[in-house]
C-alpha cells in the first residue's frame, strides 16, 4: 500500500521535472502543480460534476450486477432457456458498447439514464459470466453428498450451488467495479449536459488542459475508492474466498 | 446378524455395467449382510467407486440389474455417504456442516444432537463455531464423520474415507469410525489392504477386466482389529500380492 503510494508520488515528481525541463506549453501538458491549482480553483464545479458521474456509476453497478446475477441464475436453473439466452449473452458482448452509445443517448436522452444504461451494459457481462461459471463448477462430490442427503433441486441451488459460487461472483463484481467508470464516462462523452466526462470535453474545447487533468484525477480517485470499497465489502461478506489480488499469499 | 433396522442389501448386475460404452463391471451378484462392514478392495479404476455410487443412487441401475434391500423397502433415504474428500461447506461453520443434511432438506436442525456428535468424534465444544478453513485435515475428517453419523442412516457408504489424511490420523480415524458405526450396514471402498483387514467383516477384491468381486478370507476377531496382529499382517501381505496381480 505504502509502496504503491510512493510509486505514484515518484511518477508525479517525474512529470513535474519533465515539464520544468522541457518547458512544454501548459495547454499541451500542464505541470502537476498547475493541475492542483485548477483543482482547488474549480473545486465546486468539479465536485458537482463528480457527484453526477458517481451516481451514474453506482446506479449502473447496482443494476448491472442485479441483471448479471439474475441472468446467471436463470441460465443455470432453466435448461431450455439456456439455449435461447446463451447466444443472446454472447451477441450482447459482440456489439461494442461504445458503438451503441450514440443510440442510447438518442433513445434515453442527454440525462443520467443513458449513462446508467451504458454502465449497466458494460457491467452485466462480467458479472453474469463469472457467476454462471461458478454455479456450473460446484464440486461434484458436494453435489453427490447433497443428493444422498435428499436435497431438492431448489435447495441444491440455493443452499449448495449459490454459496459455492459466491467467490466467483465476487471476482465478477471486482471486474465490474473496475470497468463501471468507463461506461459512465463514455456515455458522457457522447452526449451529456453534466458529469466529469462532459466537464473534460468542455475544458478540452477551451484548451483548459489543467482542468481536464483535474477532472481525470478526481475520476481516478473515484474509481480507486469504488474498487477498494467493493473489495473490502466482498471480503467481509465472503470470508472463505481466496484472498484478493492485493494480498499476496506466499505458498510454500 | 442381519436385522430389519439395519438391513443388508444385494446388488445384481446380470450384464455388468458400462459407462460411456466402456465395460467397468462384469456380471455380478453381491450380497452385503446387514449390520456388518463389507470392504470392497481394488486398485484405482477397478470400478469400486462406481459400485458404491450405484448403491448410493447416484448412478442409474442398468436394465435388468437391481440394488435391493433385504427388507424390500427402497434404499433411497436410508443411505449416508462419506467420500474421500471431507466435502465440508466452507461457508458453514463446524456445527453448520454437521447439520448440513437437515439444512438441505429444510428441516430444523437438532443442535443438541449435533453437539453430542461433535464430542463423539473427539472435537471440543470450542470447535463448533470454527470455519472449515481453520481445521486440520484430521479434524475436517472428524467433522465429516460427525456429519455422516448425524444423518443416522442404517446404511453407510464410504469411498476411501481416510485416504487423504496422514497415516497416524488414518489409524485413529479407522478405530473411531469402527466404534461409532458398529451395528450399521457399512460398505467400505478402499485401496488400502490394511484398512480393509482392520475394519471389515468380509472383504471382496475387484478382480479382472471388467471387474468382478471375489471374496477373500478375513482374519478372526471383531473389527477394529489391532494393526500389529501377526495374522492380520500376513493376510495383508497376501492381499497386496493379490492386488498387484489384479493390476497386472
Amino acid at each position: 500500500m505504502i509502496r504503491g503510494f510512493l510509486a505514484a508520488l515518484g511518477l508525479v515528481l517525474l512529470w513535474q521535472g519533465l515539464v520544468w525541463l522541457t518547458e512544454v506549453p501548459p495547454f499541451l501538458l500542464p505541470a502537476p502543480s498547475r493541475v492542483a491549482l485548477a483543482l482547488a480553483d474549480r473545486w465546486e464545479s468539479i465536485f458537482h460534476h463528480a457527484l453526477i458521474t458517481a451516481s451514474e456509476i453506482l446506479l449502473g453497478l447496482a443494476l448491472g450486477s442485479l441483471l448479471g446475477v439474475a441472468t446467471a441464475l436463470v441460465l443455470v436453473a432453466w435448461r431450455e432457456g439456456r439455449r435461447w439466452l446463451l447466444p443472446l449473452l454472447l451477441i450482447s458482448q459482440a456489439i461494442p458498447v461504445f458503438a451503441i452509445a450514440p443510440l442510447l443517448t438518442l433513445w434515453l436522452g442527454f440525462g443520467i439514464a443513458s449513462k446508467v444504461a451504458m454502465a449497466t451494459l458494460i457491467i452485466f457481462f462480467p458479472v453474469a459470466t463469472a457467476f454462471y461459471d461458478g454455479l456450473r463448477r460446484t464440486e461434484p462430490g458436494m453435489l453427490d453428498l447433497a443428493a444422498t442427503m435428499g436435497a431438492g433441486r431448489l435447495s441444491l441451488l440455493w443452499r449448495v450451488r449459490v454459496p459455492a459460487a459466491l467467490p466467483s461472483l465476487a471476482s465478477g463484481l471486482r471486474v465490474a467495479a473496475a470497468v463501471a467508470p468507463i461506461g459512465a464516462v463514455v456515455g458522457e462523452w457522447v452526449g451529456a449536459s453534466a458529469g466529469l466526462g462532459y466537464l473534460m470535453l468542455h475544458a478540452n474545447g477551451r484548451s483548459q488542459t489543467d482542468v481536464m487533468f483535474a477532472a481525470l484525477f478526481v475520476l481516478m480517485l473515484m474509481a480507486l475508492a469504488l474498487w477498494f470499497a467493493t473489495d473490502w465489502l466482498l471480503r467481509r461478506a465472503i470470508p472463505w474466498q481466496p484472498d484478493s489480488l492485493l494480498t499476496e499469499k506466499v505458498t510454500t | 446378524m442381519p436385522s430389519l433396522t439395519t438391513p443388508g442389501f444385494r446388488i445384481v448386475l446380470p450384464r455388468g455395467l458400462s459407462l460411456g460404452g466402456q465395460p467397468v463391471l462384469g456380471a455380478l451378484d453381491l450380497a452385503v449382510p446387514g449390520g456388518r462392514t463389507t470392504a470392497l478392495l481394488g486398485p484405482s479404476g477397478s470400478g469400486k467407486s462406481t459400485l458404491l455410487r450405484l448403491v448410493a443412487g447416484l448412478l442409474p441401475v442398468p436394465a435388468g440389474g437391481s440394488v435391493q434391500a433385504e427388507d424390500g423397502a427402497a434404499l433411497a433415504g436410508r443411505v449416508a455417504y462419506m467420500a474421500q474428500q471431507d466435502l465440508l461447506a466452507p461457508w458453514r461453520d463446524v456445527l453448520g456442516n454437521i447439520t448440513l443434511g437437515a439444512h438441505l432438506r429444510g428441516e430444523a436442525p437438532d443442535l443438541a444432537r449435533a453437539r453430542a456428535m461433535l464430542a463423539e468424534v473427539g472435537l471440543v465444544p470450542a470447535d463448533q463455531g470454527k470455519s472449515p478453513a481453520q481445521l486440520s485435515g484430521g479434524m475436517r475428517q472428524r467433522v465429516a464423520l460427525a456429519r455422516t453419523l448425524m444423518e443416522d442412516r442404517p446404511l453407510v457408504l464410504m469411498d476411501e474415507p481416510f485416504s487423504a489424511v496422514d497415516a497416524p490420523t488414518r489409524h485413529r480415524m479407522q478405530s473411531l469410525s469402527a466404534r461409532l458405526l458398529a451395528g450399521r450396514t457399512v460398505l467400505l471402498v478402499t485401496h488400502d489392504p490394511l484398512e480393509a483387514l482392520r475394519l471389515a467383516d468380509q472383504i471382496f477384491v475387484l478382480t479382472g477386466a471388467p471387474a468382478v468381486p471375489v471374496a477373500v478370507p478375513v482374519p478372526t476377531g471383531a473389527p477394529p482389529r489391532p494393526a500389529g496382529d501377526p495374522a492380520l499382517l500376513e493376510a495383508q501381505a497376501a492381499l497386496l500380492e493379490r492386488l498387484a496381480e489384479a493390476v497386472a
